[in-house]
């Protein structure tokens, strides 16, 4: 799931299905949408460095996974499309 | 008959103003990019129908969005800005080394002559370019490398390079202002680069006419003319006749000789304008008055522009990239304001209308005149 300007940005709805290679963590998933839509590529996460944008955020399953490694396995409820992988724009700014 | 079409960038968004010659009736269409700050945005002068906007957010970074056919349609190209090598440090506001961070663009300013060449003025202060239409970005490392880039500090705003000049006169020759490095010049596109800030005086540091550490608002140029630049420093309007290997206050009777915004009549090299602004610490007009200021004589002697602008109550600021002029016949003069209004003269500064009232904060603007 992703926030406003990014779904603007992709020209794509609120929710985007993804298909995550073994082992689906994190990291893994942030590959696969930016390879998909190579536009995104360092609004999410630094382009070099890969580290998440200060304002962003990882949510899952009422679970914050922001400071969670890029290796970190996905819940199981997302892996299979039961959950939301969200990424939401910090509240922020004005 | 000629139109004209004002590209305002704002704190929440991109708007495309259009009108034809008379410049009385405006067309509006806007926010592109609601939300994103748009620093600026700027038309192919060698095709018009091509505008490269720079909207970013705190959230999302920097995107890079182009357009082919005059602001109708839009789309993303290249956001990256890695600075070439190891960045290394510059000076940071309490004196210790900051390491060069990129953080946004501040300025794009398209070639003259090819419309998939394009610079890029980014904070940290340095100069990028791209030669495919925005596609792919590649730093001119020559500036960030100057032997005083390490002393190099942040002006209030960040450390920006946001102003690049072109000279139509000679494709190797650009001119930059960083906030608060000062002005440089490049002869070689880019390579290498040399301060030209000789004659500027600063009060606020430590050596007041120091080869570096001067805050250069903006530097204006007449495109017949182009040995002949003028500056709006911090403080201090100035002058250079010799492509800014030295410069002159031309300040004269401005009420204030603060101030961001500068620029040219498109058909008088002679004929120059400035919005004074009240102070470094009072960022509004001074006696709550808008006033364009013109001058004829090249500086020194500078008459107030006031109808049609508020002369009473107003306290909005007028930002360094925020005035622009049409090339008609009848040199349009435009400016936008951080209280949302985006004003036109059709007749160089006799008379003032708003084209908009209610925009949010203005950032940028600039006009293309169309055939």
């Amino acid at each position: 799931m992703l926030p406003a300007h990014l779904r603007n940005l992709a020209r794509v709805g609120a929710e985007v299905t993804l298909e995550v290679a073994s082992p689906a963590t994190i990291g893994a998933t942030l590959d696969a949408l930016e390879a998909r839509y190579p536009v995104l590529c360092g609004t999410i996460r630094d382009h070099d460095t890969l580290q998440r944008r200060p304002f962003i955020r990882y949510f899952a399953c009422q679970e914050d996974l922001s400071h969670q490694g890029p290796d970190t396995p996905l819940p199981e409820a997302v892996l299979t499309a039961r959950e939301p992988l969200i990424v939401l724009g910090a509240i922020a700014g004005g | 008959m000629s139109k004209v079409r004002v590209l305002a960038g704002t704190h929440k968004g991109a708007f495309i103003l259009t009108s034809d010659g008379k410049r009385q009736q405006w067309d509006v269409s806007g926010p592109h990019f609601a939300g994103w700050e748009v620093y600026h945005l700027k038309g192919s002068p060698a095709d018009p129908n091509r505008i490269y906007c720079a909207p970013s957010t705190g959230w999302h970074g920097q995107v890079i969005q182009r357009s082919d056919d005059g602001g109708k349609t839009w789309e993303p190209v290249g956001n990256k800005f890695s600075y070439e090598g190891t960045p290394g440090t510059h000076m940071w506001y309490d004196g210790t080394p900051h390491p060069w961070e990129f953080k946004r663009v501040w300025h794009i300013e398209p070639s003259l002559s090819d419309p998939d060449k394009v610079y890029a003025g980014v904070e940290d202060a340095a100069i990028f370019e791209s030669g495919d239409g925005g596609k792919n970005w590649t730093e001119l490392p020559g500036l960030r490398e100057h032997d005083t880039a390490k002393g190099w500090q942040p002006g209030a705003g960040g450390m920006c390079l946001h102003t690049i000049v072109l000279d139509p006169s000679d494709p190797k020759r650009i001119y930059v202002a960083i906030s608060a490095a000062g002005a440089f010049r490049s002869d070689d596109g880019g390579a290498s680069w040399k301060p030209i800030n000789r004659g500027l005086h600063s009060q606020y540091i430590p050596d007041p006419t120091a080869e570096v550490g001067h805050c250069v608002h903006r530097i204006a140029m007449h495109r017949n003319r182009p040995g002949v630049l003028f500056m709006q420093k911090h403080w201090d309007v100035m002058r250079s006749d010799d492509a800014g290997d030295n410069w002159r206050e031309v300040s004269g009777n401005l009420p204030t000789d603060f101030g961001f915004a500068i620029d040219v009549h498109a058909h008088e090299p002679e004929t120059i304008y400035v919005v004074p602004i009240k102070s470094d610490s009072e960022h509004f007009p001074p006696e709550g008055k808008l006033r364009v200021f013109r001058s004829r004589s090249g500086g020194n002697e500078w008459e107030a522009l006031t109808k049609g602008l508020p002369q009473s109550n107003c306290f909005v600021n007028v930002l360094r990239d925020a005035m622009a002029v049409d090339t008609m016949d009848d040199c349009g003069i435009y400016f936008g304001t951080t209280g949302g209004q985006v004003y036109v003269s059709a007749d160089a500064g006799d008379n003032w209308a708003p084209i908009v009232r209610d925009l949010p904060p203005v950032l940028s603007v600039e006009v293309q005149t169309l055939a």
